[in-house]
């Protein structure tokens, strides 16, 4: 490998293999492995994100609506529909994505903080719907009575319902899957649209890109990869309540994309891993652990705008 | 034959009429300066061709089609091409990347989520010809936004060329450079012109570029169409002389 080829690489296999030892060493820095899943389905979801806000330079403050919809997609598949925990994520995330495709149209037209400012909006009203309709959602109190189930393969089964290390590693799975399609469809022509459209909209119009038809592919891309999270969401939780889908979730998606660093590739799963994190161990000390967060973010935004991983590759590139 | 024909076209912003009933024809091959005073509506008139602008009036046919209804990347499909008065490029991206944006799409690929070996040859040789033809291939791998302002512009030219156009507007291409640059920008142009017998319409102040350069002058004031004719009618024309000089006096 050329030199610059591995410092290009280096990110990429540092961070896949923490990733793929994590249940091995976390327990001997003070996690367990739940709090591993968590990153991972929480960093997913940020790198869904930003997917439009990173790359396409699209800020939604709604991506709490598509999570949502993929927990309860999985949730509900699994309660009341059929016993299977490979259907709960498929429904899971073709909700959600279906949901992101129909809402794109109408809002895709709008711009800065008029488009956030309608996707708070629509998530909002699916908040409402869960918190409502109690009869099927379970309402305020969550959506219970069922339970993530073994994954029958044919020749094997796999326990993700009682082995949380095997339930890692299947999200670990779903992770590779989604973050290499996103990788892989940056580094392609329609990828280097959307980044011409995050630059310089005007020039990219001027160029022949149809700027809503490419926002609107991008945010679809971006709502599947968030269902995806959600679902794996519920079935790490085995519950899914109407905070899924509240305004805040969204809000803390945008905090570990910019915590972590838009700009950057993994900045987003390295924001969600402080969050989780810090969320883990300041709840236990303190009921005010997200003014704590809240505190933390706003140092960075101020000090070093480009976010953690910012600050790491100034320091390699100087 | 004539490629872009315009009638009539006005645009009003509220009480102002920024364009007022001008009507112009560019034939298949030509390089026509529009030139006039500042708030003369050059900029606004060049904003309704490119489709930047919907006009309150008149009409705007390209090849024999009625494009004034068309949105502004329908008309970049169909060949109008154009760069900016302001200089918009993708700054923080290299010079190659910026072209190759274009490239791609041109050929086809904007919604391509992978591109074959052969398309991958097809588009690195075209950036490479059109990074030789504005004399940018040593800066290809620099970021746009660290050039000098020429390059920046000879960069967004090639951009707008990376698409194949019919017809290139160029708004004030030589604004804001010194006399090297000037002089580089106004040869790239000509070279396009000439050598690849490209139909371009320039919004121009320079008069050493706009003589050099024009096959016809067409002259804007206050938003009306004043004059058109060949460098030297329009030079002789004391209507021309009359509305620069008493710019000028004012």
């Amino acid at each position: 490998m050329q030199p610059a080829d591995f410092t290009k690489q280096a990110p990429n296999i540092v961070v896949w293999a923490l990733l793929l030892t994590m249940p091995f060493w976390l327990s001997h820095v003070g996690g367990y492995t739940e709090l591993g899943s968590q990153v991972v389905v929480l960093g997913l979801a940020a790198l869904g994100l930003n997917f439009l806000l990173g790359y396409t330079g699209v800020l939604s403050f709604g991506h709490a609506a598509y999570f949502g919809l993929g927990a309860y997609g999985a949730g509900m598949t699994l309660r009341y529909l059929l016993p299977s925990t490979g259907m709960g994520i498929i429904i899971g995330t073709l909700i959600g994505t279906i949901a992101g495709a129909i809402i794109g149209p109408l809002i895709i037209r709008l711009r800065g903080v008029y488009f956030a400012m309608v996707t708070i909006a629509f998530g909002q009203v699916f908040y409402f719907i869960a918190f409502r309709w109690s009869s099927v959602t379970g309402g305020d109190d969550g959506l219970t009575g069922w339970t993530r189930l073994p994954l029958h393969l044919g020749f094997t089964t796999i326990d993700i319902q009682n082995n949380p290390v095997a339930f890692y590693y299947f999200v670990l799975v779903m992770f590779a899957i989604a973050v290499g399609i996103m990788a892989w469809l940056l580094r392609s022509p329609f990828g280097r649209t959307l980044i011409a459209i995050r630059e310089n909209e005007r020039r990219s119009r001027f160029l022949g890109i149809p700027i809503d038809q490419h926002i609107w592919i991008s945010w679809v891309i971006s709502c599947a990869v968030v269902s995806l999270a959600g679902a794996l969401f519920a079935l790490l939780n085995n519950f899914v309540d109407p905070r899924a889908l509240y305004w805040t979730q969204s809000g803390d998606f945008v905090i570990m994309a910019v915590l972590g660093g838009m700009r950057s590739f993994w900045g987003p799963l390295i924001g969600a891993a402080i969050y989780v994190v810090l969320r883990d161990y300041l709840s236990s000390m303190t009921e005010n652990w997200e003014s704590f967060i809240g505190l933390f973010f706003v140092l960075v935004v101020l000090f070093f705008p480009r976010g953690v991983l910012g600050i790491i590759t100034r320091k390699v590139k100087s | 034959m004539s490629l872009l024909k315009v009638e009539n076209l006005s645009k009003h912003f509220g009480s102002l009429v920024a364009v007022n009933d001008v009507s112009m024809t560019v034939q298949s091959g030509e390089l026509r300066a529009v030139i006039g005073p500042n708030g003369a509506g050059k900029t606004t008139f060049f904003n309704m061709i490119s489709g930047f602008l919907t006009q309150s009036s008149g009409r705007i046919v390209f090849d024999g089609e009625d494009v004034s209804a068309l949105p502004a990347t329908q008309r970049v499909w169909r060949g109008i091409s154009r760069t900016f008065q302001i200089t918009e490029v993708f700054p923080e991206l290299s010079v190659g990347e910026n072209l190759r944006i274009p490239v791609e799409v041109a050929s086809g690929y904007r919604l391509s989520p992978w591109l074959s070996r052969g398309g991958e040859v097809e588009v690195r040789d075209r950036v490479a010809e059109l990074l030789e033809m504005g004399g940018l291939t040593a800066k290809a791998g620099r970021l746009v936004g660290e050039l000098s302002h020429g390059d920046q512009r000879a960069t967004e030219i090639m951009m707008a060329l990376a698409l194949k156009p019919r017809l290139l507007l160029l708004d004030e291409p030589t604004a804001g450079m010194g006399d090297q640059e000037t002089y580089d920008i106004t040869k790239l142009i000509r070279r396009l012109h000439k050598d690849h017998s490209l139909t371009i319409v320039l919004i121009e102040h320079d008069m050493r570029v706009i003589f050099h350069l024009a096959d016809r002058i067409t002259v804007l004031a206050e938003g009306t169409m004043l004059a058109e004719g060949t460098p030297d009618e329009i030079a002789n024309s004391e209507v021309v002389q009359a509305a620069y000089l008493g710019k000028a006096a004012a």
